[in-house]
């Protein structure tokens, strides 16, 4: 797998909102005066009268994009992370999951990789945020294919979907989308000594540890977890059958992400040790993109150890 | 100006709307009497004059719609629905009730002619502001009516939406505020003061109109210069009395989320009329 073809996921987002903006006309999108950082000014350049800039107020955007919804338009709601899914929170809550409105809530610059900006601006809890809310499709796209993919699908589901992008360019893993498919999990390979289940800029951490591990005569599989909500139960169970192993790992706290969402199928179903590899229980902090990643342990480095432990 | 017997008819919906909201509350034996009450002229108004709605078609896409960004005050929009004949009189017994559609709040997705769900405060003129632009995008002409607190707005949201409202020029905006005075914990303006509410709304860019919400031809003046005002939205501050139509209830914080007992209940019908 060639691990240096790199991008943002971000920019996928962007890039697939004006195509799908181009197929359907009921799309809008919202942002919070970050267009040129989430991307959705590429979107605005194409459909300015579809594109609405509601300034620094995440509450008034996320809750437009309601009332947007209940007269028929599919709206995309976005800006980074923390402020989507913290600030709004109660408006996701309340005006769009209780009432199961058709509102996407796209949130880049999630994790530890949005940089220098520090902790303030790593949004460390937002699946756990958003997957703990009723009628909500999380999604958390591992690479340019999966992004673009998460936007398409996401304007087919009817109702509330969060989706979340990254700042960082990073590798492309798939050459296309055609095995993609919402609510199923995809499995690298076929080893039995360990299986790491990834989600997001992790799963190609997790393929450059598989491709090295096989090296030494290791051989693990990695599941690539990209639908968060629902999760796929089977897969999890599966693996916990045929490996000797189970790592989760995650750009996220451990705390209520997928190790948590895994924890959960494999605790009812075939009780097994999980070991989570993530942001354990702290807040992020300053740095660049990859120094942090190798300062909180999430490379395939600490991945390799992990398994041969 | 409407002429007497029209003038009659729109009262005597308000009283309906009145009795029908101290039976939802008694039946419940909780909720919101208070703020229902004090809106009640103004639902007579809307659902009686001023909305094109109908009855038979509740999701019309080129309806007017309101929002009743203060959603605790459910019994006065159930019991204005239930006059105009969305749902079953008979069903607001139901109210707050396991496995009633009738929620405590409401509840769009299972209420006829509910356009929104709401209950927590602030978010309502946001909405009301998607709807507007959608209409504005699709050319259509529909109107969207957001029902606000006077406690309700010291919610910065509420002020976020209202530099919305006037950034997008949404003149298909009206946005109601009933000035009772009173929230739970006491008058408004020794709680937080969120006076002056007119000059707020006007340096906000919005045509305002202040009125007695309780005098029926002043809220269709005021509906109607919403309607004429182009350009930028519209602000009606409805002076109202909590707990207006039921002697011991007006002006008492104490009624804002209390329901009456047998004989309270009794006082309160006869005091409306049955």
């Amino acid at each position: 797998m060639d691990f240096e073809n790199k991008k943002a996921t971000r920019q996928s987002y962007g890039e697939a909102l004006v195509e799908l903006g181009k197929e359907n006309k009921d799309v809008v999108v919202l942002d919070a005066d970050l267009a040129g950082a989430t991307k959705t000014n590429m979107f605005a350049k194409e459909f300015p009268k579809r594109f609405f800039d509601m300034g620094i107020a995440e509450q008034d955007m996320v809750a437009t994009a309601a009332g947007f919804s209940t007269c028929g338009k599919i709206p995309f709601a976005s800006t980074f992370a923390v402020f989507a899914t913290g600030r709004a929170y109660d408006q996701i809550r309340n005006s769009i999951c209780y009432p199961n409105l058709n509102v996407k809530i796209c949130a880049t610059h999630c994790g530890i990789t949005v940089g220098e900006d520090g902790a303030t601006h790593q949004m460390l809890e937002d699946i756990n945020l958003m997957r703990g809310l009723p009628n909500m499709t999380v999604i958390s796209p591992a690479d340019d294919v999966e992004a673009r993919w998460a936007v398409k699908e996401a304007a087919k589901v009817n109702g509330p979907v969060y989706i979340r992008f990254g700042r960082a360019a990073t590798p492309v893993i798939h050459e296309t989308d055609g095995k993609l498919e919402l609510g199923k999990a995809i499995q690298f390979g076929e080893g039995t000594d360990a299986t790491v289940f990834a989600t997001g800029i992790m799963v190609a951490e997790a393929l450059k540890a598989k491709e090295e591990l096989e090296k030494e005569g290791i051989n693990i599989r990695v599941v690539d977890i990209h639908t968060i909500k629902p999760i796929d139960s089977e897969m999890i169970i599966k693996c916990a059958k045929e490996t000797k192993k189970l790592i989760s790992i995650e750009e996220h706290s451990i705390i209520g992400g997928l190790g948590s969402a895994v924890a959960e199928v494999l605790v009812e179903n075939c009780p097994a040790k999980l070991t989570r590899m993530g942001i354990k229980d702290t807040f992020g902090k300053s740095g660049n993109a990859s120094e942090l990643l190798k300062y909180f342990g999430l490379t395939s480095k600490e991945i390799i150890e992990e398994v041969k432990k | 100006m409407i002429d007497s017997v029209e003038l009659q008819n729109l009262q005597e919906k308000a009283k309906n709307i009145r009795k029908n909201i101290i039976e939802v509350v008694y039946n419940a034996a909780s909720g919101h009497p208070g703020g229902s009450l004090s809106i009640a002229d103004i639902l007579s108004v809307l659902y009686f004059k001023e909305l094109n709605i109908d009855v038979n078609n509740p999701k019309d896409e080129n309806r007017d719609r309101v929002v009743l960004s203060k959603g605790h005050c459910a019994p006065a929009l159930y019991s204005a629905l239930a006059e105009k004949g969305f749902l079953p009189k008979e069903d607001l017994k139901t109210v707050r009730k396991l496995n009633s559609y009738l929620q405590g709040h409401p509840d769009m997705k299972h209420t006829n002619g509910v356009d929104m769900t709401s209950g927590s405060l602030g978010q309502g003129l946001s909405i009301a502001n998607g709807m507007a632009l959608a209409g504005k995008l699709d050319n259509k002409d529909y109107r969207v009516y957001c029902i606000c607190g006077d406690g309700e707005i010291q919610e910065g949201q509420i002020w976020e939406a209202a530099m919305s409202s006037s950034h997008y020029k949404l003149d298909n905006i009206c946005v109601i505020v009933d000035n009772n005075n009173l929230q739970i914990d006491g008058s408004v303006d020794n709680v937080m003061n969120p006076y002056p509410i007119d000059k707020k709304f006007e340096s906000f860019g919005f045509n305002v109109v202040v009125i007695d919400g309780h005098n029926i031809n002043e809220i269709i003046d005021a509906f109607e210069k919403a309607r004429q005002t182009k350009g930028k939205p519209t602000a009606i501050i409805a002076r109202t009395t909590k707990g207006k139509g039921v002697s011991y209830m007006e002006n008492q914080a104490g009624w804002h989320g209390k329901a009456p007992k047998e004989e309270e209940y009794k006082i309160a019908m006869e005091e409306l009329g049955m």
